[in-house]
């Protein structure tokens, strides 16, 4: 028993040794293009053109920020497309989506393993790109509409089926006496089972919230007016379409941008850093209920 | 109650199934889906001859061999390391900053990509120039993109996939590892026949899934990064791409759909084989 007496032998301490290294260096690598971002953002233009992107600038200087935040209208409008999007996506596609997955799992539901099949044939077999583009533009005239950013994300049938397992958790009893009380199913939807799911509904909560907020595809498909541009496709288009760029700083600064040259690349790199900023502040306080619902979907998937 | 996703899915994905005569077609806009005429399996010849297909289809393929096994390595890996480190500041710390990329959409990888492999200013050339070497013009060099792609998916979901394995490896029974270390085992011992083996249904099981989406390429991935860049189509276009350029681009609606239904019959294909062969491993990893 003599090995039990040494707490750390030498081939755990390599181990420890290996095991910190890999994981500090992927961490590292995972914030790095992040950092060198920053870093460009806050650098001179002319800095930038005689010397490049660097992890610490040469010369700093906050000029892209000043012309971005100049008149910030078009920025916060994007935001706000964004955030509308986002909060009403959100809060509908949770509550309709949970009112699909408790109909689901009430046992006394005759159909539901053909409505459960139904929802979920969708996920292994489509019809393509280009039949639903059709049918959005077509026939349902939702370009630049915001609809068409709303819409699409309304059921994600995982989502609906890790809320569904939660649900089922919960005791039949709970629904059986609220109905000898006389109580509708809505009503026992509304006033029993949602209270009672906050956690699951938390989490996909914020898992869908994070879909919406991300996405420009939708975007690049079905909107072409410039003012219905949410955040991420604003940004696109700006590190994209070098007139655009051009277009957007000169209206939202108040410098005369003749006198001095526009600083494009840090003026990238700027809105690039404002266009993912409340996300760096946030997910470090939501990462849990990311991880809990990650776990969850694994252990149940 | 259910009426409400019903109909959305009635709508949104059961409807599209009947456009997809469109693939059968030369679609034009006036005469809507209904009236175009009908031209049998024209545009898949079309995209079979033009050569296009087997290049976009095997890119889509191997792109997703190479995304699935370098996942898994880094994943499995990452997770074994952290399940193993003691210090909890540390492996707190780590896990944030490893699920940051996550976080980000593909315009915001897009940008990272611009701001690390632009040809005059792009961190990399700047580094390269500091240490008195020639610059690289990344862009033109077509083959560096294969690995520059499965870095990048990699990159954005070892905190997530790790973070699977993690939970599965926290599963396992501790008694199992006391006893190990009674038998005198060491560490890497432990790993090889306790944690490894333990997790392995777990792998096969995630592994044959993603194999079963072997035809679907990220788009989103796949355009940011690239930036769309034509230079590089031949050896990064997936399907995904390439239908998304059929339609908005080319406007040619026959052969973008001729392409897109191909894709969701090959993946509804493999999804049933590798189904079928998740079920005779573990009846409940089984999808249906």
């Amino acid at each position: 028993m003599g090995r039990r007496a040494f707490k750390y032998s030498k081939e755990t301490v390599v181990f420890n040794i290996i095991a910190y290294l890999f994981t500090a260096i992927l961490a590292f690598l995972c914030l790095l293009p992040f950092l060198l971002v920053v870093s460009g953002s806050i650098t001179d233009e002319s800095s930038i053109v005689l010397y490049g992107y660097r992890l610490i600038p040469v010369k700093i200087s906050f000029d892209a920020y000043k012309i971005a935040f100049g008149n910030p209208t078009i920025i916060l409008r994007a935001y706000a497309v964004t955030c509308f999007v986002t909060t009403v996506g959100t809060f509908l596609s949770l509550f309709l989506s949970s009112m699909a997955a408790y109909a689901l799992q009430r046992k006394d539901f005759v159909y539901r393993n053909f409505f459960a099949f139904f929802f979920y044939f969708t996920t292994i077999f489509s019809g393509g790109l280009v039949p639903w583009y059709i049918l959005m533009v077509k026939y349902l005239h939702m370009k630049d509409n915001y609809l068409a950013l709303i819409i699409p994300g309304l059921f994600g049938v995982f989502n609906m089926i890790i809320i569904r397992s939660f649900m089922s958790s919960i005791p039949d009893s709970i629904t059986e006496s609220a109905k000898i009380d006389g109580a509708s199913d809505f009503r026992i939807f509304i006033q029993l089972i949602l209270p009672l799911s906050r956690p699951v509904l938390v989490t996909i909560g914020l898992f869908i919230a994070l879909e919406y907020w991300n996405d420009w595809y939708l975007s690049m498909l079905f909107i072409q007016k410039d003012n219905m541009y949410p955040l991420q496709y604003f940004l696109y288009k700006i590190i994209s379409k070098i007139d655009f760029l051009r277009n957007v700083a000169a209206r939202s600064s108040n410098i005369n941008l003749s006198k001095i040259s526009l600083p494009s690349e840090s003026f990238k790199l700027a809105m690039t850093v404002i266009a993912t900023g409340p996300i760096i502040f946030l997910y470090p306080h939501l990462q849990k209920y990311f991880i809990k619902g990650i776990m969850m979907g694994a252990i149940k998937g | 109650m259910v009426l409400p996703p019903t109909i959305f899915f009635l709508i949104f994905s059961y409807l599209p199934m009947a456009g997809m005569v469109v693939a059968f077609k030369k679609y034009n806009y006036t005469d809507g889906l209904f009236m175009s005429p009908w031209c049998g399996f024209e545009n898949f010849k079309f995209f079979f001859i033009g050569g296009k297909a087997l290049k976009v289809m095997v890119n889509t393929v191997a792109y997703n061999l190479a995304f699935i096994v370098t996942g898994l390595f880094v994943q499995v890996t990452t997770a074994i390391f952290l399940s193993e480190i003691g210090s909890r500041y540390f492996k707190k710390v780590t896990q944030t900053m490893m699920f940051l990329p996550y976080f980000l959409s593909w315009v915001v990888v897009g940008a990272f990509i611009y701001n690390i492999f632009n040809y005059e200013y792009g961190s990399l050339n700047t580094f390269l120039k500091s240490i008195n070497f020639e610059p690289v013009n990344v862009y033109e060099e077509v083959w560096l993109w294969k690995y520059i792609l499965v870095a990048c998916n990699t990159w954005k979901w070892a905190g997530y996939g790790s973070l699977i394995y993690l939970a599965a490896i926290i599963g396992i029974d501790n008694e199992l590892y006391e006893s190990a270390e009674i038998d005198g085992a060491s560490k890497f011992q432990k790993i090889r026949h306790i944690t490894i083996p333990m997790i392995t249904p777990q792998i096969v099981v995630l592994t044959l899934m993603a194999i079963g989406r072997i035809f679907r390429g990220d788009f989103g991935m796949f355009y940011q990064v690239t930036g769309n860049n034509p230079l590089l189509y031949n050896a990064t276009d997936v399907i995904d791409t390439y239908v998304f350029r059929a339609l908005l681009e080319l406007q040619d609606f026959g052969m973008a759909s001729a392409a897109g239904m191909l894709q969701s019959v090959l993946c509804f294909i493999f999804l049933i084989i590798t189904n079928a062969v998740v079920r005779r491993i573990d009846k409940n990893y089984a999808l249906f």
